[in-house]
């Protein structure tokens, strides 16, 4: 059994197809090593019964010869995404109980292209942390750790207990979101491929919203060609989002392997930190040597406005979720505390059970930035470097096709390391925030490891739209770096 | 601008009153500013709320094409500038008939800029009601405090509900104006079909700004545009009807005056007009005003529009009531009459269907405002509930131009057609009420009626006044069929008495 859950969702994919082995066989090991990884407390929700219906359905239709791109296929579905009568909470108290009449388009996409629903996975509540320890439902534990530790690390953030269920091939492939870093970042800490598609590639339609600017679904697989897969299911156009894009979804598989000859790749010299391990930067270093030796061409760029993106991220991205989780007040779904004396009672006592500390931080951050006589100094500021941070990239690539840089500052750290310090705790984000902030597709690849044997990931950022070159260049990435490290199933014990 | 002000009597001295508006309109449409759900009046509670209204998670507003075409509509009714492109932005705040916890509005950049309303005031000058812009906006949904003994319900049908906020410039002057211009403004976008100006419904509801300021500062602002010439405004929420229009700027002018001439000062707040008690009270001050945190939603692009989509608009607007009261001006109508028949869309429509049907304007006009209007009117009824088919009342006014039928008779036939219904000229023949206008019919009931009323004949000598008792038999004589010029004409000369008198 342990084999199937070893597959590919590529591999997968063409046994499925060609019938050396059904959808539900496939489904019932996924649903035996969930069980066996509640240590890892990677999902909220399970949902085996569902899995078994649908994978039985699926091997149905392939009866018929029929089926979907990802048809029998199980997957992970990140609980910020609302599904149709299973429950969704986006990881927090608020929402612990809420059970959705709708589906959100990116979960119906994948349902429609044929794929199973192993159940929904632990986030940082509201998408907020990078450590999914912000999480109404526990941390998540980070399948791999340190050679010879038995020390608990975090699978990263927000999209933690998605990282962990494919990291330790829970499941196929998880969706993810990404707003500063949510998959990108837990991508290369757990060792796997993550992509953050540009902004509008796949629609926000019934995915619980944190900054509705920057939030972004995307694929988070074990390969990058399952990424290739993924998104491709993932991603329309969609009259119901207003922000989605209308441009035809390639087949991003088809030129996976046509490699980096002649591709002009950008090294920006900013992302080059003090204080950050000398790995990172050793890794770094590697990785252009590898794209090189490919045939890619590399380019010294300059993106000047990098060290804003931080401080702007932090104040574009609380002021949307202060407005965003307005709703959240107890009146008409979710949690209603008891005992209210009046109806501001209760929208207080609600929320201040509802939430955590970290969402309350990020709220009370962003209704500060947009107050009167503060929200030019702030929210103004930060919209217009938000514009120059992303007028670096035009400019950078007027020189180049994709940029490589460092996807994290630093491997996967200690459970309850970083939750005493919110700013540590952001730094997280340092090379992935850019992205969001520009709109721009960004992947991270799983390269290397520390000397600890903990992974670390690159990552190629592409021009909007040209997930298919930045997939390519990640592929090239990949073969180079032949990241084979399995985590040793420590929590079967 | 020529027209004086109003004055308003203090202890002190003269005030003038200044007055500005915010009339919100709802849009006319089927389905909602940002979801497809039904915008039907009077329905069930929470029957027509998507999940978008609700404001549940992870759902995005999306612009209905209708309700942009409609502001622009209206933007273009009001001779207004058209903003090729608009945002959309949240105005945060909490309240149980707001889902979201944002409405969303538009701030910074309305979709319809500045234009403007022409009024016109007693004595047949007009005033020019400048308009600051218009902007989309969503209604939000109702609290229901009668249901529950301890609790409070949310009725969200309203919620979502296209609205446009129009904000005029501080141009009105008196209470008189201010009704006015809604009263304008209503029959505009009725019109146009942008709203249907239901006050009743709540369809179109106004907040008043009113102020006060010594006589003459209001020129000072008007050359100067400084308003520090013009008092500290208060605005007064949810003015719902024309008559409370009037009350509420009465009241809160005197209220003003009589504050400053204590000797206080006026505090810029909100207040709401109490229409049992006829006054207004604060509701709350600037200071306790809330912080809404305007910041452009994100989950709408820039609202861009197309010259072309524009234009397509503007070639499909009505003649509206200023061009339509000219034409019927032309037509030989006095400007009064002009403008009872423009103040609705109806009237006008009816009055042009009798035009259409052959009869002429001006004796149309007196026929609508001198009888049929005042029938409705006693009997309660509007115009499409009247029982009197246009085309039946061009046929009677045609009837009495053409001496088919005398004034008289008209009133009567108007009355048979009101309760029995029927062809107006099939009805003259059928009961034979058709004027004689055969003089040697005439002057045999003359000359009869003068033979068996000697003494009469004596009086009348005396006092010719009394010539009207002799038309009086002759018309009951001729069952009032008679052409009443004749009989006066043949009673006069057989009688001897002079041409005039």
């Amino acid at each position: 059994m342990s084999e199937l859950t070893n597959f590919t969702l590529a591999e997968a994919r063409d046994a499925v197809r060609n019938k050396t082995v059904s959808s539900v066989e496939l489904t019932r090991a996924f649903i035996g090593a969930v069980e066996a990884a509640r240590p890892l407390n990677a999902f909220i929700t399970e949902t085996p019964e569902r899995a078994l219906e649908m994978a039985a359905a699926s091997d149905a239709r392939i009866a018929k010869g029929e089926g979907g791109a990802l048809e029998g296929l199980p997957v992970a579905i990140k609980d910020l995404f609302c599904t149709k009568g299973v429950r969704t909470t986006a990881g927090s108290n608020i929402l612990s109980n809420f059970i959705p009449p709708y589906e959100s388009t990116v979960s119906q996409n994948l349902w429609d292209a044929g794929a199973v629903m192993l159940g929904k996975t632990n986030m940082d509540e509201f998408a907020m942390g990078s450590s999914n320890e912000t999480s109404h439902f526990g941390p998540v534990f980070n399948p791999h750790r340190s050679r010879g530790s038995n020390a608990n690390l975090v699978p990263g953030g927000s999209s933690g207990g998605s990282a962990a269920a494919v990291s330790g091939s829970l499941c196929l492939a998880a969706t993810g979101t990404d707003t500063g870093g949510s998959i990108r970042q837990p991508a290369a800490v757990a060792g796997i491929v993550g992509l953050k598609p540009t902004y509008g590639r796949c629609s926000r339609y019934g995915t619980v919203a944190f900054a509705s600017s920057l939030d972004q679904a995307g694929p988070m697989t074990k390969t990058v060609r399952d990424a290739a897969i993924f998104l491709r299911a993932m991603a329309s156009v969609d009259p119901k989002d207003s922000t989605s894009v209308d441009l035809p979804v390639p087949d991003y598989e088809a030129g996976l392997d046509d490699g980096v000859k002649g591709l002009r790749v950008g090294i920006p010299k900013e992302y080059r930190i003090d204080g950050a391990p000398p790995e990172i930067d050793a890794l770094w270093a590697e990785g252009v040597e590898w794209l090189k030796r490919q045939g890619a061409e590399i380019v010294d760029v300059s993106l000047p406005h990098t060290k804003y993106a931080l401080p702007t991220y932090y104040i574009v991205a609380p002021a949307e979720a202060s407005s965003n989780l307005a709703r959240y007040d107890g009146v008409r779904f979710g949690h209603r505390a008891q005992g209210a004396r009046d109806i501001t009672d209760l929208y207080e006592k609600s929320r201040a059970e509802g939430f955590g500390k970290e969402v309350q931080r990020r709220i009370l951050i962003g209704t500060y930035v947009l107050s009167s006589g503060y929200y030019d100094a702030y929210y103004i500021r930060a919209q217009k470097l938000r514009s120059l941070i992303a007028q670096d990239f035009t400019e950078a690539y007027k020189k180049c096709d994709v940029l490589l840089t460092p996807a994290t500052p630093g491997p996967a750290f200690a459970v309850g390391s970083k939750t005493a310090d919110p700013v540590a705790m952001y730094l997280n984000d340092v090379f992935t925030v850019t992205v969001n902030l520009a709109g721009l597709p960004g992947l991270a690849v799983p390269a290397g490891l520390t000397a600890d044997g903990l992974p670390l990931g690159l990552q190629i950022i592409g021009r909007a739209f040209d997930e298919a070159t930045v997939l390519r260049a990640g592929r090239a990435l990949e073969i180079a770096a032949n990241f084979n490290a399995k985590p040793a199933e420590w929590w079967k014990a | 601008m020529s027209v004086q002000p109003k004055l308003l009597k203090g202890q002190t001295g003269d005030w003038e009153i200044v007055i500005g508006m915010e009339v919100h309109a709802q849009v006319l449409s089927n389905s909602k500013l940002f979801s497809g759900a039904s915008t039907a009046f009077g329905a069930e509670p929470n029957s027509q709320v998507s999940f978008v209204d609700a404001g549940m998670p992870g759902m995005l507003p999306v612009i209905n094409k209708k309700c942009v075409e409609q502001a622009v509509r209206t933007g273009l009714g009001l001779k207004a500038e058209i903003n090729r492109t608009s945002i959309f932005d949240r105005k945060n705040y909490f309240y149980p008939d707001l889902p979201t916890g944002y409405q969303i509005s538009q701030y910074q950049n309305p979709i319809v800029g500045e234009g403007e309303v022409f009024i016109d005031l007693a004595g047949g000058e007009s005033l020019r009601v400048g308009i600051e812009r218009l902007h989309l906006e969503q209604d939000a949904g109702k609290s229901l405090h009668d249901q529950h003994p301890d609790s409070s319900y949310v009725d969200l049908n309203r919620a979502g509900v296209a609205l446009m906020e129009i904000v005029t410039k501080p141009h009105m002057r008196s209470s008189e104006q201010a009704a006015a211009f809604l009263r304008k403004l209503r029959a505009i976008v009725r019109y146009l079909g942008t709203c249907d100006g239901n006050m009743d419904e709540g369809s179109m509801r106004a907040d008043v700004n009113v102020s006060v300021c010594p006589a003459g500062g209001y020129e000072q602002f008007r050359v100067t545009g400084d308003f520090k010439h013009l008092g500290t405004r208060c605005e007064i929420k949810n003015v719902n009807s024309m008559r409370f229009i009037a009350q509420a700027v009465e009241y809160e002018a005197r209220r003003q005056v009589d504050v400053i001439e204590g000797g206080g000062t006026i505090k810029q707040e909100t207040r709401l007009f109490d229409a049992r008690a006829g006054e207004t009270r604060s509701m709350r001050s600037k200071e306790e005003a809330h912080d809404y945190r305007y910041f452009p939603d994100p989950d709408l692009l820039p609202l861009v529009l197309d010259d072309a989509w524009i234009e397509e608009i503007r070639a499909s607007l009505p003649e509206l009531p200023d061009e339509k009261k000219a034409r019927f001006e032309s037509l030989g109508l006095s400007a009064y009459d002009a403008s009872v028949l423009v103040a609705e869309r109806e009237t006008a429509d009816y009055f042009e269907a009798m035009l259409a049907a052959g009869a002429e304007a001006k004796q149309a006009a007196n026929w609508l405002n001198n009888e049929y209007f005042g029938r409705l009117n006693k009997a309660g009824l509007t115009l499409a509930e009247g029982p009197i088919s246009a085309e039946a009342n061009s046929a009677i006014v045609q009837m009495v131009a053409s001496d088919v039928i005398s004034g008289k008779i008209a009133k009567d036939l108007c009355d048979i057609v009101w309760s029995e219904g029927g062809d107006p000229r099939v009805l003259v023949e059928e009961r034979g009420l058709r004027q004689v206008t055969d003089t040697s019919a005439i002057e045999q009931a003359v000359d009869a009626v003068i033979a068996s009323n000697p003494d009469k004949v004596e009086e009348v000598k005396a006092k010719p006044k009394l010539a009207g008792w002799f038309v009086g038999q002759v018309m009951k004589q001729t069952g009032g069929k008679a052409n009443p010029a004749a009989v006066n004409a043949i009673l006069k000369a057989r009688l001897g008495l002079p041409e005039e008198g």
